[in-house]
């Protein structure tokens, strides 16, 4: 239970001004894009329409597809394969050099990631798109994955599986029906951080995507470069709500397999 | 009485379930099982008795099949153990942690082993609710491993290993988790459930009182070899050497030589030593403190003074310093005693070990 305290009164002025340095230019640009006139700065009145214009906008629209579509995907790849290399590492691995070879790609620069890629892809003869984005994205993903997995397995404790073998179980079966369900929420942890790294990412995609693939990131760079319409406004409040609907749905859903 | 002819089922020896040949195990420059070699009846409780370190949990873990030893035999019922992989053996492991699967219900851990084996529903249901009944728990099935208490945790534990009806049932350290007084309870309740079921029990300790309660037979181990195997009573009565009747039980060890079939001390001289056998040379002369008998007059075998009584409830603890000796002696007398502290007196017995100096 966390315990209240009451420190010196002054304190709460330093609460007040982290955040506000870290939501006030969120709330402003919430508070713009209901903004009638055409102005990112100036207030002119309440109205939905940049709403409108958004849902109308063709552009935008496909390239949020597109973003979904490779988060998607990367995030299945990613966990999937995470999932497993972090087991493998947890179970049958003493070299300390190939763990942290795993997890080299969470912290290796993007930008030396997207050049390695793009030189790949080049390599190979492999024609940039949609798909190239997934893949690059699955790759840094994994590495995610495998850190948070890693760390949950750390703290499992190992003779849960020795039971499962003891009492009768092959190896296969004492993974799905012991192994996973123990590793479950770091799981879902790993998805969810997959998911929304890969959906706003720039940098790798812009290096890996095919000339006419454009990403959600790549689409709003394009119109920014033209002068910030209320347009972005609205699809960045957009974005805000949804992403805090998905940390809410992860959060209930990591308690629940915890408490069950 | 004419008793030969209907007894012949009593006499016959005791069949060998489990063989241990030649047992050894290495890590690194440690040997954790040197040279092992042990067999262990049906139907018998068996302890592998020792301090931290010594080997007893390699053993048990070796038979389970989570340990790979680097040569000798493990032979369940003249079968080899060690060509199969844990999940083929017909022996189950109590786990030390009891290992419950937090995410399942008591009765679906307990339903696990027995869904590996592919019995029907039914069965499994039957069974399960069998065994509840038999560790007494009848109304906690639907409950998680959270919601349990250390002692039902460990009913669950056992019950999951049972229901399987292993050949052989290992438990590791099964006591060590709980309190001081459930785990006398448990203790009776473990002997219960052993002859009910009809299971041979092997239990790993380090507590040489729940071995000796608990177990027909011990494994005392230490620094990876088998010190002695015996029944509690031969151990406390006949310890092979000195490490073994230091662990069990509380005695009063001298260090000395044995020449001529008597005991001289370093300190005191010749001392009694009825029956002492063995070969001449360094020796330890153990002397168990409800064998000492306390003498007013000076003409016992030793002369000191009472340094320290302690009142046990049962009995009463004299302690005795003696001159020359760096330990007092403790002397354990039954009921009250009227010797008070300072008095002289002079100690006495009639039973005494000599033991050989080292570890096996």
């Amino acid at each position: 239970m966390a315990e209240t305290r009451s420190g010196p009164g002054w304190l709460w002025l330093p609460l007040l001004l982290c955040g506000a340095f870290l939501y006030v230019p969120i709330a402003v640009l919430v508070a713009m894009s209901f903004n009638d006139g055409g102005s990112a700065y100036s207030w002119d009145g309440f109205s939905l329409r940049w709403y409108g214009e958004l849902a109308g906008d063709e552009r935008l629209r496909s390239a949020l597809a597109t973003s979904l579509g490779v988060a998607a995907g990367a995030t299945v790849v990613a966990t999937v394969l995470g999932t497993l290399l972090a087991v493998g590492l947890a179970r049958h691995n003493r070299s300390k050099l190939l763990e942290a070879g795993a997890m080299a790609p969470a912290i290796l620069p993007d930008l030396l990631l997207a050049i390695g890629l793009l030189g790949f892809y080049y390599a190979i003869d492999f024609p940039k798109s949609a798909l190239t984005v997934l893949v690059a994205h699955a790759a840094f993903g994994t590495a995610f994955v495998v850190a948070v997995v890693r760390a949950r397995l750390a703290g499992m404790d190992l003779s849960e599986e020795e039971a499962s073998r003891d009492l009768g179980a092959g190896a296969v079966t004492t993974f799905f029906r012991i192994t996973v369900p123990a590793i479950a929420p770091a799981i879902v942890a790993g998805a969810l951080l997959v998911f929304t790294l890969s959906l706003d990412e720039f940098v790798i995609a812009y290096f890996t995507a095919g000339p006419t693939t454009q990403t959600l990131p790549i689409a709003i760079y394009s119109m920014v470069r033209a002068g910030i319409t209320p347009e972005i406004n609205a699809l960045a409040t957009v974005l805000v709500v949804v992403s805090i609907a998905v940390v809410v749905f992860a959060a209930r859903t990591v308690r629940t397999t915890e408490d069950s | 009485m004419t008793t030969d002819t209907w007894l012949p089922d009593v006499a016959a020896p005791p069949r060998t379930l489990l063989d241990v040949v030649d047992v050894s195990r290495r890590f690194g420059d440690v040997a954790a099982l040197d040279s092992v070699s042990l067999t262990i009846a049906e139907n018998e409780f068996f302890a592998l008795l020792g301090p931290s370190g010594c080997g007893k949990t390699t053993l048990l873990r070796s038979i389970a099949g989570f340990e790979q030893p680097d040569s000798g035999a493990i032979l369940l019922g003249g079968e080899d153990l060690l060509g199969m992989p844990p999940n083929r053996r017909p022996v189950n492991l109590m786990f030390q942690s009891y290992a419950l699967f937090p995410h399942m219900t008591v009765e679906r851990n307990i339903a696990y082993g027995l869904e590996r084996e592919g019995l029907p529903g039914v069965q499994v249901r039957r069974r399960v609710g069998e065994v509840l009944e038999t560790v007494g728990l009848p109304e906690l099935a639907k409950r998680r491993p959270k919601q349990l208490s250390g002692g039902q945790r460990q009913r669950v534990a056992l019950a999951r290993a049972i229901v399987k009806r292993p050949r052989l049932l290992l438990l590791d350290e099964p006591l060590s988790a709980l309190d001081r007084k459930v785990r006398g309870d448990m203790q009776l309740e473990l002997k219960r459930l052993q002859h009910e079921v009809g299971i041979t029990f092997v239990v790993v300790t380090h507590d040489q009182d729940e071995a000796i309660s608990m177990a027909d037979r011990i494994a005392v181990m230490a620094q990876g070899r088998v010190q002695q195997i015996a029944t509690p009573l031969d151990l406390y009565r006949r310890p092979a050497n000195l490490f073994v009747a230091d662990f069990i039980g509380t005695s009063n060890v001298l260090g000395g030589r044995l020449e001529g079939g008597s005991f001289h001390s370093d300190e005191l001289g010749a001392l009694p030593t009825a029956g002492a056998t063995g070969p001449a040379g360094p020796a330890h002369l153990v002397v168990r403190p409800e064998h000492v008998r306390l003498l007013p007059e000076p003409d016992g075998a030793v002369r000191g003074e009472v340094v320290d009584v302690q009142f046990k409830g049962g009995s009463s603890h004299v302690v005795v310093g003696v001159a020359g000796l760096a330990r007092p002696f403790l002397v354990s007398v039954s009921g009250e005693t009227t010797v008070r502290r300072g008095q002289p007196v002079s100690l006495d017995w009639s039973t005494a070990v000599v033991v050989a100096d080292e570890l096996v």
